[in-house]
């Protein structure tokens, strides 16, 4: 257990700038989920943490201690990696083991160590048994009770679930959560799952190109999202994106000509005209024969649900959730619930609060 | 559960095709098949059978031209005696196996621990000038013993090496092959297992001990078997550079055998001949073993 702060962390491959300065500080027992898209660099923030990587500035702070410039082997840090990397021609004991081993523990407490986190796993049955004999969720039940048995300050998971199929996945999402709040182990995960994103973390911090754009509890992220990006990567299906422009005196927003949608939180800064982009998601959209109309391309039933994709009147892309299953036709009347209504400065992309 | 069963009808169909197209294979080419394969062992076995056949016989009957295909079992004791005293022209065999054995054993062991040194190095460090030392070795796979054996024997001979065993096994043990073929292997690991072998603690001996050599067992056994069928084979550098008797391999021994002026005793030739056949047999028959269970098992 131990607290985490990256301070000014950046990496550069050569000329090219992977990431340009993170700024983070973690509690104690928190479990942090780094989200984003694939090269936006969250891998390479974990493997600078874990010491795989030597950062080119900044400073990582395990319990105010500067480890940025450690071996991995003295940081007191463990990690789960996406294909498991299990030791082929050791044992699932040995596997364990040979960390303990490495720091020369004695016997009876390696077997000791080794014993408690595969009963907590499930995993005494299999000792004996080679990686190769094992499935994949027992692989990376042994990948995570390696890292266990090592009772490190910190631990790190690189995707640890994505080689998992749907069902286990889900299985391994709330073990992975259940074992890290009962060992209250600060942990780091990185993931491109935004469902595992969302379930995990105690907290998210969402890079985009090597910046971080949002760090937040989930529920913020999900409903006050920082910027369109972050608005546009959490959330399935995506929220829409709609161009709008100010008006009222910053009351309401004009899109496509005819509609107004007043802003029932509060006014916005600046002049009406102002540019603006408002984000709408699927689900917050109601079928109403006066609203606007909306001409379905594809219906997609989900069972208890049903998402209509189709296009405005101006052409922009525009999707639907209706809980009813039996909704759909060539064309609907829509309309947008005002009190869900995201609204971005349509230059920068960040978000617009209410003015004072 | 429409689609489930779809899939299993699909499955059996599959299964079934493939089961007809085995049988069907099995029933026409079956004779065929084992009919080439006879032929070619009895190919090679031929000769072999020959040299069995003909340790036993009498030298005057070889030497007339009588060879019977049959072996005659009185004449069995020749194995004892080249073993153990010696024939014209060469000392006794067990002493040419032994060297023979100690050459190739050095030669197969040395190349093994330098070629996985070097590789190790080549693969997982980064140092400067490293691609110039994998170039380098990359080319001395163009100088062979042969090609440089002069001035080979010239260094062994200024260190004073000529007619020792290290003169005989030293200059065969570099090797350009082995090293790049570890390279490769080394490169098939996955950078995970590294990692995660960084972060359990172990440092790069303790990773070249515990994983990587293991992990690299069968590939290790298979360059075995061949680097020591290539030691035991060496004939012209063991000629140049050891010219004391106690220094004669098996190989060498058999050549002495066959040169003298007096009549070749053939019989004792042939004994020779298949006492030199069986430690690198042997070691085939023991390793491929090994690493028949380092393919099954080995996955990286």
């Amino acid at each position: 257990m131990a607290s985490l702060v990256l301070d000014d962390l950046r990496k550069s491959f050569g000329p090219v700038a992977v990431l340009h300065g993170i700024d983070l500080a973690m509690p104690s027992g928190e479990m942090l989920v780094i989200v984003g898209a694939s090269g936006c660099g969250k891998s390479t923030l974990l493997r600078l943490v874990a010491g795989l990587e030597v950062p080119t500035a900044g400073r990582i702070l395990l319990d105010g201690r500067d480890v940025a410039r450690l071996d991995p082997a003295e940081r007191d840090i463990a990690m789960v990696f996406q294909n498991y990397a299990l030791y082929p021609h050791m044992s699932v004991f040995d596997n364990m083991a040979y960390g303990l081993r490495i720091r020369g523990l004695p016997k009876d407490e390696i077997r000791t160590r080794v014993e408690s986190s595969a009963e907590m796993l499930g995993l005494m049955p299999l000792l004996a048994r080679k990686p190769r004999q094992l499935s994949g969720g027992q692989r990376q039940r042994v990948a995570m009770g390696r890292a266990i048995v090592r009772q490190p300050k910190l631990f790190l998971f690189d995707e640890p679930l994505s080689n998992l199929d749907a069902t286990l996945r889900v299985q391994m999402r709330a073990e992975i959560r259940r074992l890290q709040r009962r060992m209250g182990v600060t942990s780091l995960y990185v993931t491109h799952d935004q469902v595992e994103a969302m379930t995990l973390g105690d907290r998210l911090l969402v890079l985009h190109q090597g910046r971080p754009v949002q760090l937040a509890t989930p529920m913020e992220v999900f409903e006050r999202p920082a910027n369109t990006y972050v608005a546009g990567f959490i959330g399935a299906p995506a929220m829409n994106f709609l161009p709008a422009t100010l008006s009222h005196g910053g009351t309401a927003a004009i899109f496509s000509p005819e509609q107004v949608i007043p802003f029932v939180d509060g006014r916005r800064p600046g002049a009406d005209g102002r540019k603006l982009i408002l984000g709408i998601r699927p689900e917050h959209v109601v079928a109403d024969p006066a609203g606007m109309v909306l001409q379905v391309d594809l219906i997609e039933p989900l069972g208890s649900e049903t998402l209509l994709i189709g296009r405005l009147p101006d052409g922009t892309l525009f999707s639907i959730k209706l809980a009813n299953a039996a909704a759909g036709g060539e064309s609907m009347a829509v309309r947008i619930l005002p009190e869900h209504l995201q609204v971005f400065d349509a230059q920068t992309g960040l978000r617009l609060d209410p003015a004072g | 559960m429409i689609e489930h069963t779809r899939q299993r009808m699909i499955e059996h169909t599959r299964q079934r095709m493939i089961e007809h197209t085995r049988r069907r294979m099995n029933g026409r080419t079956d004779w065929a098949a084992h009919l080439v394969l006879c032929l070619g062992a009895l190919l090679f076995l031929l000769p072999i059978w020959l040299v069995l056949v003909g340790a036993t016989l009498e030298p005057a009957a070889i030497a007339r031209g009588e060879f019977s295909l049959i072996p005659r079992l009185q004449g069995l004791g020749v194995y004892a005696s080249v073993l153990t005293e010696g024939s014209p022209g060469a000392g006794p065999v067990w002493r040419m196996l032994l060297v023979s054995a100690g050459m190739a054993l050095a030669i197969a062991c040395g190349k093994i621990v330098i070629s996985v040194l070097s590789a190790y190095a080549v693969a997982f460090f980064r140092f400067p000038f490293r691609m110039a030392a994998f170039w380098v070795i990359f080319i001395t796979l163009m100088l062979p013993v042969e090609v440089r054996i002069i001035p080979t024997y010239t260094v062994m001979s200024d260190l004073g090496l000529i007619n020792t065993f290290p003169g005989l096994t030293v200059p065969l043990i570099a090797s350009a092959t082995a090293t790049l073929l570890f390279r490769q292997v080394f490169l098939a690991v996955p950078d995970e297992l590294v990692e995660a072998a960084r972060m359990d603690g172990a440092g790069p001996w303790r990773f070249l001990r515990d994983i990587l050599l293991p992990v690299s067992a069968a590939n290790i056994a298979a360059l075995f078997v061949i680097l020591f069928v290539y030691g035991w084979n060496q004939y012209l550098w063991p000629l140049l550079v050891a010219t004391d008797p106690k220094l004669d391999t098996i190989v060498i021994g058999i050549v002495k055998m066959i040169g003298t002026e007096t009549q070749t005793e053939w019989n004792r030739v042939m004994a020779t001949a298949v006492l030199a056949l069986v430690p690198p047999v042997g070691v085939v028959i023991l390793m491929q073993r090994w690493f028949v269970k380092g393919l099954t098992e080995g996955d990286k």
